[in-house]
């Protein structure tokens, strides 16, 4: 239990999605003008990241994995079909982030016309298929691992938008210089938010 | 569009220096900014993820823009990941294959290729809609403005935190007997951002019709 607390606090503040790997910056940037659809989306992500991440991870586990085919047959051991985890991974992302999309259009209208196009993006959101490959890369141990670092990342990204979307609506009255307006000012600010969150990183967990 | 059109004619030409500058995936188009900023502490990754895109973004142009016809508009997402998918498993194949220490380096970022903004919105807007050439230098033309803005900032910031350029050390033994000392913070992620912020102030500076109202 106390492991599965670590990697969650982990996933959001140490190692954040957005200030740590810079992942899933383009809707990061696109979608952060106000507090109110960077909420949505946020929770948007929060959503798909803990569903494709265990998903993936048993995805993972039974089929691409070197020997996982065993439980099939047991002279499958030699199968390694890693090489084709990308190709699953956005397979089960893309079909999941639809389902959302649909989920949502029936039952929040409002915050589906909202969202408007970023919905389809999540598919494209290097955030959802970045969780998948990191959990592929650093191994955990158990479903629970992989579920509690999916919620993780996906509250860190969370986070870093609505950070982001707050001080986006307050710098609009700002004297800024004109060439850094919109763009690149947001670009300088995150970089400063990041530093911020790199206080986190002499925690040991 | 004739046939006889000229392989490199004015149109055309454009397509591949629009995305250098006015027109720069990054720091206009706002897209492909998760790579760019990660792989970019030194040279040598960033290089290699420049040809890995530019590489990705031309063919898999050309692929969706011969196929663009026979594609239902409404699954035409799922057919562009497959497509690009694929292709990423065959960079990613070739980097273990031919250089294996820049894939470690690299690590998920080849994956996250996929994912990359620039592709997605790249077939989108182009090669849906244009024949295969075209698409082939549109996807070239994006690819080299990706590559540009990572070489620059790798440059600047291998430069600064590590003394060297492309793992060459540049900064005279001299320098740090003297007290000169690597600037740490730069080689953290955040300055990569910071980085690319200074670089949209000067390229704004410049054009000035790229300035946003607030």
């Amino acid at each position: 239990m106390e492991n599965l607390i670590n990697i969650f606090i982990k996933s959001i503040f140490i190692d954040n999605m957005v200030f740590a790997f810079f992942l899933g910056m383009c809707s990061y940037l696109a979608v952060s003008k106000t507090v109110k659809t960077s909420v949505g989306l946020g929770i948007a992500v929060i959503f798909v990241l803990g569903i494709t991440v265990p998903l993936n991870y048993l995805l993972n586990k039974y089929i691409l994995v070197s020997g996982a085919l065993t439980w099939v047959d047991p002279s499958f051991k030699d199968v390694d079909l890693s090489f084709l985890s990308f190709i699953m991974f956005i397979a089960v992302i893309a079909s999941l982030v639809q389902l959302v999309e649909m989920i949502v259009e029936k039952f929040a209208p409002a915050l589906y016309s909202s969202l408007g196009i970023f919905l389809p993006l999540i598919a494209v959101n290097c955030a959802i298929l970045g969780g998948s490959l990191f959990m592929q890369e650093r191994d955990y141990g158990t479903l629970a691992e992989a579920t509690s670092f999916g919620l993780g990342s996906g509250i860190g990204w969370f986070l870093a938008i609505i950070g982001i979307a707050a001080i986006r609506e307050k710098i609009r009255y700002s004297n800024i210089p004109a060439p850094l307006r919109g763009l690149g000012i947001t670009f300088i600010v995150t970089g400063l938010m990041g530093i911020a969150f790199m206080s986190f990183m002499g925690i040991k967990l | 569009m004739s046939d006889k059109e000229p392989l490199f004619s004015a149109k055309n030409r454009k397509l591949l220096k629009n995305p250098l500058s006015s027109d720069n995936p990054i720091t206009v188009q706002v897209l492909g900014i998760c790579s760019a900023l990660a792989v970019t502490a030194k040279l040598e990754p960033a290089v290699v993820m420049s040809l890995s895109v530019m590489a990705v973004t031309a063919f898999a142009n050309v692929i969706i823009s011969l196929l663009r016809n026979t594609i239902p508009s409404r699954i035409r997402i799922i057919v562009q990941l497959v497509v690009v998918a694929a292709l990423v498993i065959v960079v990613d194949q070739v980097l273990k294959a031919f250089a294996y220490e820049v894939s470690k380096q690299l690590s998920v970022f080849v994956g996250l290729i996929i994912t990359n903004c620039i592709i997605m919105g790249r077939l989108e807007a182009f090669a849906l809609g244009n024949k295969p050439w075209p698409a082939f230098l549109d996807g070239i033309g994006n690819g080299a403005g990706y590559g540009v803005i990572l070489i620059i900032v790798a440059f600047f910031r291998e430069l600064l935190g590590s003394g060297a350029i492309y793992g060459f050390q540049v900064v005279p033994k001299a320098f740090y007997d003297m007290g000169y000392q690597n600037n740490g913070l730069i080689i953290l992620p955040p300055m990569a951002l910071i980085t690319v912020g200074i670089i949209i102030w000067v390229q704004r500076s410049r054009d000035k019709s790229l300035i946003e109202s607030n």
